[in-house]
């Protein structure tokens, strides 16, 4: 027996478990490095990469019949006619400048002939698909030579930003999305909070369907409060007379379905942080003779303030980093989204859609650290032990309550009702009877009912694997000991996607799994790249889930298990995953439904066999077929419902099932 | 200790055992033998280092440095599953979707057991706790102390050579505390499984440990029986946090003697000489007092009683004397003698501080 020296280390041995657990979170480590660090790396890459032609790189010689001209460069040959400017020849990854445009005399019909070559091996030149790089010359006849084509030259810099901040056109979008965002978050948050308020303070009745109600626009993509709005106010409106004059597209537009599809993100946070409130407090309050408006000003509203300040974070930055609303609502008014995508599809812009992303990054960011250093303190507020407080009834309070929360519902059911309302007339405003005809989406763009089921595809499979993964992952941040720098490092990426906003990863996306020298190239235009993107974006709320019910659990189940010589996977599936159940299904609940919704990310990324059903939405809207794309939300709208309720069912049931253990 | 145990190799043998936490010396070069069959008590106050000693034991937080030898078999580096030890947690940690009998037969199922054979085990440990009949039970369903029980017989199933024991009663409140004290001591001289338990509980590591271990700031500062660790406390802090100890500051005059007040007392033996300045220590239950003044001798002088208490089973007074200066010692007065010299209040008397009961600490400065 050999025994260790005093002086010395001891090096753990590492057991079987410990080579599993370790393995595991490599692998979903590995997997959010290459699905989230690599991506926003090569974003970042592209936004700084310019591209310019270097006419110094290129040289020329001319033969009209009388032999070979003296060479020339390019450049000589540019200077001479002034025809471009050192800006014009800025340009992008793309672009191509034919060399005849420089030759004034040029005929393609002349029998002039001309010979070009590169300088060196920075540059190439193109003729027709063929690339030429080299000193050696080639030689066209004029008619060949109007097919040659100069290529930039790639070089690192801000030259991108600096452009971007020259143009008015693409800086005033900043302004537009904080000012959308600031106004959206304030009234949202005043509405939300008075509805919470009177959920958790009042003695009103039909609380229940209340909650129901305000959970709904959950359901439905950001863009279809979009689309009732044009019904109601757009140019053909039902109440456009309401407007005063006012164009719904715009602002205006933008900021209402923001707060319709904000609402009840900012509802549940708060409604959290009113009912940890204490009702001692309250009570000594009351003894000490404080009025209800000073209880409310030094109890109610300090006590929710982390969670205002929260939520305040969290509407902002849902609503500056959304995409489909104001692509159909804003008219001209433009939003730093909508540029993204304006500047990737409309201009083929990749180098500017990539400053776009970096400076939509930055308020998202910031408000996600604040939501973050918030939430932390919430958190500790929690673990106080406190005693709930229980409303007593107030009939004029209650009465007021009531009808507050009947017109936030109203809103909330009108806009979503406008829309059912839309899919189901014939040709709205001119002729009312109801049809089905808007449910033929096979008559339309946008990839036909195929689209819905690849939705349902996506959804499912998000739900499912996403679950596997991020539980998984939890579970071996939580419970995998030692091992520092690597959970710290696993911990941030998994906190990162909260901050990505969902165009700027699907932009990222592009330039990551676009690149044909990128081994897993293969997945690009497939159903696989949505699946990952969309586990990888909505990654955050779910791994938090998963963290806090892991946390719930006694940490020395482990120990315990070790000590009895089993391995982590028999705890794991006998214990770990039995009790937290419930938070595995609110995880995958949560996963299916954004799948169903979300658009931002994955516009970017659909091929024509994987078309989804919120941008066929989208498209169908883009193609003026309102109708039919109200008709897809609706179809969103029914199967999140379905699934919903089907979870809602399901829980029930395993609670009764499997969670019998936690009635005493 | 006696012969039989210095010659045969210990069960346990822990050697230079150091465990930093960053730059923070957790455990500072532990050395300590345990027995075969022992009950050993890891005792001292929050943050003295007994938990991540015993998780060092159990491989849950390997050590820094030093060695771990548990039956001839060097597990200093192993993980916990490659060790053989049962261990029961202050939060139970039982498995709460499983029932009290799968819980118990956790540890038994892939031992290639037929499902008959784990059942009767998990009956007969149910039996071993006295909770034969909670078997389909959820924890939830049971209280405090049954579910403490249901963890031990969960950490015994696999008959493990070592049973660690992490706070086990401090969840509970004290009735439960001390007929589970019992239960724990009678199993475990029963089935003789060598036993170490963490507690920062005295009375808990005097009632049930056959040594105890008291440990501060990272090091062992006393091992012995519970007799030796209360009798002779080797270091001021031992004294002082075991039982109640009268502290008062004096000088050497010898190696066996002390100066206090105007008085001269006769120690035990310390390691000290004449001139140095230290504690003396004395247990108020160990100061004799006399109505007559007859009596007469070493370390005993005339005192007036200033202050009375009633506790119940004895009067604890406090005492002043001209020969002591301004000290004031602290004596529990049992209630037989109490009514024999028919104590009251102010009253003038005789005390003798019997001199193998004083210990003087040389350098030590009041605790």
């Amino acid at each position: 027996m050999t025994v260790i020296p005093a002086s010395e280390r001891v090096k753990p041995k590492l057991g079987r478990d410990d080579w599993v657990m370790r393995s595991f979170i490599a692998v979903i480590g590995v997997y959010l490095v290459v699905t989230l660090a690599f991506p926003l790396y090569a974003m970042l890459s592209k936004s700084l990469s310019t591209f310019q032609f270097d006419l110094t790189q290129f040289e020329l010689q001319i033969d009209k019949g009388d032999g070979w001209s003296d060479t020339i460069s390019v450049k000589q040959l540019n200077d001479k006619i002034g025809k471009y400017s050192s800006a014009e020849l800025n340009t992008s990854s793309d672009g191509r400048l034919p060399i005849v445009s420089m030759l004034p005399d040029f005929s393609f019909r002349g029998k002039t002939k001309y010979r070009l070559r590169n300088v060196g091996d920075k540059s190439f030149f193109i003729h027709g698909s063929e690339q030429i790089l080299g000193t050696k010359w080639h030689e066209y006849s004029s008619n060949e030579f109007r097919r040659v084509m100069l290529r930039p030259i790639k070089s690192i810099g801000f030259g991108n930003f600096i452009q971007y901040f020259s143009t008015p056109a693409l800086f005033n979008s900043i302004s537009n999305s904080l000012f959308i965002a600031f106004i959206s978050t304030i009234i949202t948050i005043s509405l939300a909070f008075t509805f919470s308020y009177a959920l958790a303070r009042s003695k009103m009745r039909g609380k229940g369907i209340f909650k129901i109600i305000a959970m709904m626009p959950i359901l439905v993509p950001s863009l279809l409060p979009g689309i009732a709005l044009v019904y109601l106010f757009g140019n053909q409106g039902m109440i456009k007379g309401l407007m005063g004059g006012y164009s719904i597209y715009g602002p205006i537009g933008i900021v209402i379905g923001s707060v319709f599809f904000t609402f009840p993100h900012a509802m549940i946070i708060i409604q959290t942080a009113l009912s940890i409130s204490d009702a001692r407090l309250y009570e000594a309050s009351d003894a000490l003779g404080a009025s209800k408006f000073k209880t409310f000003m030094t109890v109610t509203l300090p006590g929710a303030r982390y969670g205002l300040i929260s939520a305040a974070f969290v509407v902002f930055n849902l609503v500056i980093t959304d995409f489909g609303l104001p692509k159909v609502i804003g008219g001209q008014y433009n939003v730093l989204a909508v540029d993204i995508y304006k500047q990737v599809i409309g201009q083929q812009n990749f180098e500017m859609g990539a400053v776009v992303s970096v400076v939509l990054l930055i308020p998202a960011m910031f408000a996600f650290g604040v939501d973050r250093m918030v939430q932390a303190k919430q958190v500790a507020m929690l673990s106080a032990s406190s005693v709930p407080y229980q409303p007593k009834p107030n009939k004029r309070f209650d009465r007021t309550m009531l009808a507050y929360c009947l017109l936030i519902a109203g809103f909330i059911i009108t806009i979503i009702g406008v829309c059912q309302y839309a899919a189901l007339v014939k040709f709205w405003p001119y002729d009312l009877t109801f049809s089905l005809t808007n449910y033929d989406f096979d008559l339309m763009d946008g990839g036909g009912w195929g689209s819905f089921y690849n939705s349902l595809k996506l959804a499912i499979m998000v739900a499912i694997i996403g679950t596997v993964v991020v539980f998984t992952g939890a579970y071996m941040v939580e419970k995998v000991p030692g091992f520092g720098a690597g959970r710290t490092t696993f911990q941030f990426l998994a906190m990162l996607p909260m901050a990505i906003p969902g165009m700027v990863l699907g932009l990222a996306y592009i330039f990551f799994f676009n690149n044909p020298s990128n081994p897993v190239n293969f997945i690009y235009g497939t159903m696989a790249i949505l699946v990952v993107c969309t586990v990888t974006h909505f990654y955050t709320v779910s791994h938090l889930t998963a963290l806090t019910a892991l946390k719930q659990m006694d940490k020395e189940f482990e120990s315990v298990s070790a000590s009895l010589k089993q391995p982590f996977y028999k705890l794991f599936a006998r214990v770990t995953v039995p009790v937290c159940l419930p938070a595995i299904l609110d995880i995958s609940i949560y996963l299916f439904v954004n799948a169903m919704t979300t658009v931002s990310a994955l516009i970017f990324l659909y091929s024509p066999d994987t078309t989804l059903a919120s941008i066929a939405m989208l498209n169908m809207d883009d193609a003026g077929d309102i109708a039919p794309a109200a008709a897809m939300g609706m179809m969103i709208f029914y199967a999140n419902a379905t699934a919903r309720t089907l979870h809602a069912w399901a829980s029930k049931g395993i609670y009764k099932t499997t969670q019998a253990w936690r009635t005493r | 200790m006696n012969n039989q145990q210095a010659k045969a190799e210990p069960f346990l043998k822990v050697r230079g055992l150091t465990k930093m936490f960053g730059n923070f010396t957790a455990l500072k070069h532990l050395d300590l033998d345990v027995s075969e069959s022992e009950f050993v008590c890891f005792l001292g106050p929050s943050g003295c280092g007994k938990t991540t000693f015993l998780r060092a034991i159990a491989g849950l937080d390997i050590q820094t440095k030093g060695s771990i030898i548990q039956a001839g078999k060097d597990i200093s580096a192993l993980p916990p599953a490659e060790r053989d030890f049962g261990i029961v947690f202050q939060s139970y940690a039982l498995f709460p979707n499983l029932t009290v009998r799968r819980n118990v037969a956790y540890g038994l199922e892939n031992e290639g057991k037929d499902k008959r054979a784990v059942n009767a085990r998990v009956d007969e440990l149910l039996k071993l706790v006295g909770l034969p009949d909670q078997a389909d039970k959820y924890p939830a369903q049971l209280s405090g102390g049954q579910q403490q029980r249901i963890a031990l017989a969960r950490a015994l199933a696999t008959s493990p050579g070592l049973l660690l024991l992490d706070e086990p009663l401090s969840a509970l409140d004290a009735k439960v505390r001390g007929y589970l004290r019992h239960q724990i001591k009678d199993l475990q001289e029963q089935l003789g499984v060598t036993t170490i338990m963490v507690t920062h509980d005295q009375e808990e590591a005097l009632t049930m440990a056959d040594r105890i271990v008291v440990m501060d700031n990272g090091i062992i500062e006393q091992v012995g029986t519970p007799t030796e660790i209360y009798r002779e406390p080797r270091t001021l802090f031992v004294a002082d946090f075991i039982g109640e100890m009268t502290q008062v500051e004096a000088v050497a005059t010898s190696s066996s003697s002390a100066q206090l007040g105007n008085i001269q007392l006769a120690t035990t033996q310390f390691d000290g000489d004449k001139g140095d300045a230290g504690v003396l220590t004395i247990r108020p239950e160990d100061i004799l007092v006399y109505t007559s003044k007859k009596k007469s001798g070493d370390n005993i002088f005339a005192a007036k009683i200033d202050e009375l208490e009633f506790l119940g089973s004895f009067w604890r007074a406090m005492i002043s004397s001209d020969k002591l200066g301004s000290s004031r010692l602290k004596a529990d007065i049992s209630i037989n003698v109490a009514r024999d010299i028919s104590l009251t209040d102010g009253m003038e008397l005789v005390v003798e501080l019997p001199q193998r009961s004083l210990r003087f600490y040389p350098g030590e400065k009041l605790l």
